[in-house]
């Protein structure tokens, strides 16, 4: 591990770049994600096409999608946002069925009830609907979180500094070091994410946490 | 859209070893094999914490665990160390399939013992009750019952796998990936969007197989009832199944 | 009520997080010397190496310097050098010449500067080239030279039909690879594995027997280590390959040209030869073993 010791700044600073790529398209995905998820409990038809087309853009692959973004986006090839937009895409694409199962799981009798003390529709999707889905939305969350982590390291064939790039490094030069720190480096950032994600989720459902009240 | 066209209409893509129908082809036994592997661990392993209990806070994390790992990174490891100990041509490609199996096993494996904890109490109970053996409970009513969770799963691993399988033609593996990464080197868009395009009509297909084959598979028994317009207005209370 | 508050502190952290880091790849300002360059490079060692090495000396002399570094292949960071998005490469006069002008004549080192020269477009302007060079080759195990009695690529076309060339997946389209061997030696190989840029792949296949011939660079430590043979090349398919800077000509100030050509004064075919060892074999950072060397060379 002497070549981790000594490339820790190195190591540092593609973890920070990492962490950015990943961390955007979860908060935008989810931002996104919520009103796709809405529209497919509100309009039943609208379920399954959209979780067809989510299921399908999931489906395309990562490189692909990362090269021919600056087409489509019209930005430059080395630019980081052709990476974050992809990625985007993908966290939309896992979370907008997680949100969809989230919000149809709340018990019908809670909404009128909640209808039924005068809460108007868009105060009752984010004060009660939202909040009561947030555990099964929180555990897709955490699915795209260490999905991403993956996805982003793919984006060292095309010249994106990250974490990935200790991979294309050390095989270029057939040195296995770099490429066993990159591993461990994502593996561990997955797990922070993970955490974090648990945590938020843990601070907005203080409910669930039994014990005291409110 | 015009040089996804134009890629695929053009024969000369159609023919030979680097031609579409043998990249598929390729493409389609690498999942198959993945597949098989990753089910031959997942299964049996995801039945027997389920069916047992033991082992659960084990599995559970190391399936976390390994979906977490940098598919690329783990790839390239596997090439540097395993490729100059195997000769001929499989010298790239088991050490990809060894990796698409870490990428296969998390999904089967939860889907296995997700499966088995879904299983109603009632129907075990049932089962013990009229003299079945914890093995013939295990087969003839927990994997049964487990099935569709499992199917799912398979159906998750499926995707991510035909999907994920391009990487693999960075380390000079076939299958569809090719068209990505020979594209990407000489920035062919019409041929890189065409892979995209091919991957994403395979996964679809390969989902649609697993469909059907879980149709006939999957006792109706166990089929969730229809998915129904939730009317605000006049809610009814539950139908029973269908 | 409280729960809206808890979500909307925890979402205005998470955007005020994302947005007060910044993006932590944004460049730095200008230097000392009130310039700012972009260095790129390909995809494969030596070039990073030169990307270092160009980087390290423009720093010294004040020039601010942000690297991008391993950019895949020609078709995608010359649209990237054309664009702006980088602005100086370390290049090869022979290759780069025929890759933008697929009939220039890169026979001899003169001749190759020349036609790059011609072939550049008015915004890029290539330097001085160092004497410097690394050409592409076609390399076989000495057991395979052995067997067909191999010296040079001529020697190969009666028995390519029977053999596998493998090299990197451009290869197929460039001027001076599969065709090129096929129209100027008559070479035809029964079959193309892409590989890598002459990395670990194509080392391990060609020692694996997965291929018979194979792309390696004349810097490359592994053709010594591993006993390979480089056949002739008499007919100049691959040309003269120095190395050369090409900048953006708004970037070229005099400091930034003094800077690089005092690089290519120093630089040799068997020093840079040595740099890739030390970098590929001895596993040293690229960064690094720049560094040092300039510093030797009185450059940094």
């Amino acid at each position: 591990m002497t070549w981790f010791l000594d490339h820790l700044a190195q190591v540092g600073g593609l973890l920070v770049t990492h962490a950015y790529l990943a961390v955007v398209p979860l908060v935008v995905g989810l931002a996104l994600a919520v009103p796709l998820g809405w529209l497919a409990t509100r309009f039943p038809r609208l379920y399954t096409p959209l979780i067809t087309a989510s299921g399908l853009l999931y489906t395309i692959p990562s490189l692909a999608l990362f090269v021919l973004m600056p087409l489509v986006l019209g930005l430059g090839i080395l630019n980081p946002l052709n990476v974050i937009v992809a990625l985007t895409l993908y966290t939309v694409a896992l979370l907008v069925r997680t949100v969809a199962d989230g919000l149809s799981s709340v018990p019908e009798q809670v909404r009128q009830a909640a209808t039924a003390m005068g809460i108007g529709p868009v105060r009752r999707f984010v004060t009660v609907e939202l909040p009561l889905a947030v555990p099964v939305i929180a555990a897709g969350l955490r699915v795209a979180a260490v999905s991403n982590v993956s996805i982003v390291s793919v984006a060292a064939l095309i010249g994106i500094a990250q974490l990935g790039s200790l991979f294309t490094d050390g095989f270029a030069r057939d040195f296995l070091d770099p490429i066993v720190v990159g591993i461990v480096a994502c593996i561990v950032l997955a797990l922070i994410l993970d955490l974090a994600i648990v945590a938020l989720a843990r601070a907005v459902t203080p409910w669930l946490r039994g014990g005291r009240a409110g | 859209m015009n040089l996804i066209v134009a890629y695929l209409t053009d024969p000369a893509h159609w023919q030979g070893s680097g031609g579409i129908p043998a990249r598929v082809l390729e493409h389609l036994i690498y999942t198959l094999v993945t597949l098989l592997v990753a089910a031959a661990i997942g299964v049996p392993l995801g039945l027997w914490v389920g069916h047992t209990g033991r082992g659960r806070w084990a599995v559970v994390n190391l399936v976390n665990g390994m979906r977490s790992v940098p598919t690329l990174g783990l790839l390239f490891v596997a090439v540097l160390v395993l490729g100059p100990r195997i000769r001929g041509d499989l010298a790239f490609v088991v050490p990809s399939i060894l990796v698409l199996v870490v990428l296969a096993v998390p999904p089967i494996l939860a889907g296995a013992y997700a499966g088995v904890d879904a299983v109603d109490p009632l129907a075990r109970d049932a089962a013990k009750a009229m003299g079945m053996s914890s093995r013939e409970v295990l087969f003839g009513v927990e994997l049964p019952c487990a099935l569709p969770l499992l199917f799912g799963g398979l159906r998750s691993a499926a995707l991510q796998v035909v999907a994920t399988a391009t990487i693999a033609a960075a380390v000079s593996v076939g299958g569809l990936g090719r068209l990505l990464i020979d594209g990407q080197a000489v920035r062919d868009y019409g041929q890189m969007a065409a892979g995209a395009v091919l991957v994403a009509a395979l996964a679809l297909a390969v989902d649609l197989v697993f469909a059907l084959v879980q149709r006939v598979a999957v006792s109706p028994g166990l089929v969730p009832a229809r998915r129904r317009p939730i009317d605000r207005k006049n809610p009814t209370p539950a139908n029973p199944v269908a | 009520m409280k729960l809206i508050r808890i979500a909307a502190a925890g979402v205005l952290a998470a955007l005020a997080l994302a947005g007060c880091a910044g993006n932590p790849m944004a460049s730095s300002g200008a230097g000392a010397s009130g310039e700012s360059i972009v260095v790129g490079s390909a995809n494969f060692p030596e070039s990073e190496l030169l990307a270092d090495i160009y980087a390290e000396a423009l720093k010294a002399k004040g020039v601010a310097v942000t690297t991008k570094l391993n950019i895949a292949s020609r078709e995608t960071y010359v649209p990237a050098l054309k664009s702006g998005e980088i602005n100086l490469i370390p290049e090869y006069t022979g290759n780069f010449a025929k890759y933008l002008n697929k009939d220039a004549d890169v026979a001899d080192e003169a001749k190759a500067l020349a036609a790059l020269r011609a072939a550049l477009p008015d915004t890029l302007v290539a330097l001085e080239p160092a004497k410097a060079q690394d050409k592409d080759a076609v390399v076989v195990t000495a057991a395979t030279a052995s067997k067909y009695s191999l010296t040079s690529i001529a020697d190969l076309a009666p028995v390519a039909g029977q053999l596998v060339l493998g090299g990197p997946p451009e290869w197929p389209t460039r001027a001076n690879g599969v065709p090129g061997l096929a129209s100027v030696y008559g070479v035809t190989f029964k079959e193309f594995k892409p590989l890598d840029v002459a990395g670990p792949l194509s080392v391990q296949a060609l020692k694996n027997d997965q291929v018979q011939a194979t792309n390696l660079f004349t810097t490359d430590p592994s053709i010594k280590a591993n006993g390979f043979v480089v056949l002739d090349d008499p007919k100049n398919l691959f040309g003269a390959q120095n190395v050369i800077p090409v900048i953006t000509k708004a970037k070229a100030s005099d400091t930034v040209k003094g800077a690089l050509n005092a690089v290519s004064a120093k630089l040799d075919t068997d020093t840079l030869a040595g740099l890739v060892t030390k970098v590929v074999v001895d596993k040293k950072d690229a960064s690094a073993v720049a560094s040092e060397w300039l510093k030797a060379q009185g450059l940094a």
